[in-house]
């Protein structure tokens, strides 16, 4: 009973800091501060991975997005970043409006999906799928060949970055 | 759990692994040796390219799961990887002196070239949708930056910027539709859904899955109204990597698309037949309509290109699994015309001057006879007219279409060739009956440019007299759909 | 699930202790603020102009190439947890990954695109 009790307690916190932060996030006029809100938004995604026993997913998660995606984006935010500041923005634009409806349609897909599934219990995952033991196995064995072409896809991206960012030198 | 390497199946993927291993060496000799003659990687990459063609000519007998059923060898991957390594050959070295008249800096140019190829030789033969995806990938990212080796300047800047957002919108689409169908499959191998669709266990996600799916294939051969990036990345990119993609990236792309689709959704074909029907007669009519008033060769081609593929599209929806060998024998023909034309449109320009306005063709017939004579060939053959390999691609496909009954299609695309005609025959109109507009100086006629235009259009010619050993090949490679 | 416990009391005690610390100094500490005392240094030269400046695109590369090699550090965790089950099968695998990732470093490396310039 505790464990069960303790997981719907840490769920509710995760979720609920994770739709407070992402609203945070839409509402900051300072991008820098989006950004900043975004990890957390990130971060209580991960703790509800590990709620389902996905824990190699939630460590990616941290990993790659709260970690290197994120730095990107303050990366570029930085870059792009004028010194007028924070920008006043349109109360009500074109795009708002359109970002408004997607965002209503996207809310009431999952609604739909939701209720059409019938997901009413929380129930964690019956098998660890997202487990670093399951990953590791499938991925060393039965998926061996794309992940020795996904090194070469590092490889490019590599040359790539350097390619297209670096300074030649004349 | 006790795994063996299974070493015995890594002799089978030799062609990969030496286009690798000749990757990285290139990469290596780049950074550690700085030459600055760029054509001794050229050579290597020409020595990896025919080794690898040796290898996958001497397995093409073969036909095997490998790695756990997530790669294969069969006809079809045999075939297609063959063309697009000859293909690569062709393209190396008519950038033999292509890269030395741009000055060419970046000697990643050779492996970038080698990983793209490896990227189209994985996705033609793998018959698991993540392995598809990772070759894809390869071969797109590898291109996103060719595309932009002219970083200075602002086309090729902008065609490569272009290309990399809605390459990567594409891409998230694939791998969308790829996620609907494992969730509703459980699979990711093309013929695990065979087996769940034929138990006629079609669900809304399913279809919409398969939807999204086409539509990242769409993006990648170019089918209005998935096109836009076209005209504008073929214009900005380097005439020789155009060559690559038009030829390379389109049959890749399309020999994947048909063995996803003719493997495991035929029997959707309700639900898809009518839609892609719709896709080419728009993609065909669109394209040659705006063709028309192209005055940038590389633009006018672009746009051929764009109906080029809807004409193969026709013989696509038709369903037919005996039939699809038309779309094979096109994706050949097709690929030797465009290496041909580009290779003409390459030693037109000069440094800093590419001549690529139509004007600079006039009266070319009689400074250049020779070129004129390649040019129109290419031209002719794109046009589709006998004896050339292009009709003879035409040809077959259009029957495809009219036995299966699909005979209003075939008509529109016929009316479409002949509209097509008009564009074609107007450069090779300008070149033997106008007189010289303007200047255009020295043109650049090199051997590695004559080379490839005779072997395209000995090929070209060779293929459309005697198209009956392709074309029998062409059957042996799609008998992998029985 | 039994194992993170442990987890989950570290975590307890660390921000239980982190925030008594600042709690602690908070309520205690004695305050006066000035407006030199505010500025964000105390010392050295006089703040010029906002903090929020445009930073040079130079940096971006390390961030990219950062982003690369952090995904493949990310494959090496499954591959760490398995690889007493693997034995020298999954060490080969993961040595071919780590070379051809190899050729990348030393790419970048003798590229210069890890130098300032």
């Amino acid at each position: 009973m505790v464990p069960i009790v303790f997981k719907w307690i840490v769920f509710l916190v995760a979720s609920l800091l994770a739709i407070f932060s992402a609203i945070m996030m839409v509402t900051r006029r300072n991008p820098v501060h989006s950004a900043l809100w975004l990890v957390v938004t990130f971060i209580s995604l991960a703790v509800l991975y590990f709620l389902l026993n996905a824990t190699f997913i939630a460590i990616s998660q941290i990993i790659v997005y709260a970690g290197a995606i994120m730095m990107l984006f303050l990366f570029v935010i930085m870059l792009i970043h004028l010194e007028k500041g924070p920008e006043e923005l349109k109360v009500l634009g074109a795009s708002k409006i359109f970002a408004i409806v997607l965002t209503v349609l996207l809310f009431v897909e999952i609604a739909v999906g939701v209720y059409y599934y019938r997901v009413t219990t929380f129930k964690p995952g019956p098998m660890p799928l997202g487990d670093a033991k399951t990953v590791g196995f499938l991925l060393y064995t039965n998926y061996l060949f794309p992940f020795e072409i996904a090194s070469i896809l590092l490889l490019v991206g590599i040359v790539g970055a350097v390619m297209l960012a670096k300074r030649r030198k004349e | 759990m006790d795994v063996k390497f299974p070493v015995d199946e890594l002799i089978l993927i030799a062609p990969e692994i030496i286009l690798c291993g000749f990757g990285l060496l290139l990469l290596l000799i780049e950074v550690f040796l700085k030459t600055k003659s760029k054509s001794f990687l050229g050579i290597l990459t020409l020595v990896s390219a025919g080794s690898a063609l040796v290898f996958v000519l001497k397995l093409s007998s073969f036909s095997t799961d490998l790695f756990f059923g997530l790669y294969s060898l069969d006809s079809l991957g045999s075939l297609t990887k063959g063309l697009i390594l000859v293909m690569l050959i062709l393209v190396v070295i008519m950038s033999l002196r292509y890269v030395e008249r741009e000055e060419v800096i970046s000697g990643e140019y050779y492996p970038l070239l080698l990983f793209s190829t490896l990227g189209m030789m994985i996705m033609v033969s793998s018959k698991n949708l993540l392995t598809i995806f990772v070759g894809l990938e390869l071969m797109s990212l590898s291109i996103y930056i060719l595309v932009g080796l002219f970083r200075d300047n602002l086309k090729a800047a902008e065609a490569s910027l272009k290309y990399f957002l809605l390459g990567a919108f594409a891409s998230a689409f694939l791998v969308y539709g790829i996620a609907l169908l494992y969730g509703s499959t459980g699979s990711l191998d093309i013929k695990g859904y065979l087996e769940v669709i034929a138990k006629g266990d079609t669900s809304t996600v399913l279809i919409i899955g398969v939807a999204l799916i086409a539509v990242g294939f769409a993006f990648k051969i170019a089918l209005v109204p998935f096109h836009m990036w076209t005209p504008d990345v073929y214009e900005g990119a380097p005439t020789s990597i155009t060559a690559f993609m038009a030829a390379g990236v389109k049959s890749a792309a399309f020999v994947t698309f048909l063995r996803v689709f003719y493997t495991a959704f035929l029997p959707l074909i309700k639900q898809w037949g009518d839609i892609l029907w719709l896709l080419a007669v728009i993609t065909m009519s669109y394209a040659n309509l705006t063709a028309l008033v192209q005055q940038n060769i590389k633009r006018m081609l672009a746009y051929s290109s764009i109906a080029h593929a809807g004409y193969i599209l026709v013989a696509f929806v038709t369903g037919e699994k005996i039939l699809s060998s038309s779309i094979i024998y096109y994706l050949v023909a097709y690929t030797f015309m465009n290496v041909g034309a580009f290779s003409c449109v390459i030693l037109m320009g000069r440094k800093g001057e590419e001549n690529l306005d139509i004007d600079s063709y006039a009266g070319l017939s009689a400074r250049h006879p020779f070129v004129a004579f390649c040019l129109t060939i290419f031209l002719l053959s794109l046009t589709g007219v006998p004896p050339l390999a292009g009709f003879m691609a035409k040809f077959y496909v259009f029957s495809t279409a009219i036995k299966a009954g699909y005979v209003w299609l075939a008509i529109i695309g016929v009316l479409n060739s002949v509209v097509a005609a008009y564009y074609y025959l107007r450069v090779i109109m300008y070149m033997y009956f106008r007189d010289p507009v303007k200047e255009i100086g020295r043109i650049d006629l090199s051997p590695s440019y004559i080379l490839v235009s005779l072997i395209c259009i000995f090929f070209l010619i060779y293929t459309g007299i005697l198209p009956r050993e392709l074309m029998l090949l062409a059957e042996g490679a799609v008998s992998v759909f029985f | 699930m039994k194992e993170y416990i442990g987890i989950l009391i570290i975590l307890i005690f660390a921000n239980l202790i982190a925030l008594l610390i600042v709690g602690l100094s908070y309520f205690l500490g004695e305050r006066k603020p000035k407006k030199v005392k505010l500025e964000p240094y105390e010392c050295g030269m006089t703040t010029i102009g906002p903090a929020r400046r445009r930073i040079s695109i130079k940096y971006y590369i390390f961030a990219m190439l950062f982003l690369i090699f952090d995904i493949e550090v990310l494959f090496m965790y499954p591959w760490a947890v398995v690889t007493k089950n693997l034995k020298l099968f999954g060490f080969i695998e993961m040595f071919i990954f780590i070379i051809i990732l190899l050729v990348g470093y030393v790419y970048v490396w003798k590229k210069g695109a890890l130098e300032w310039e």
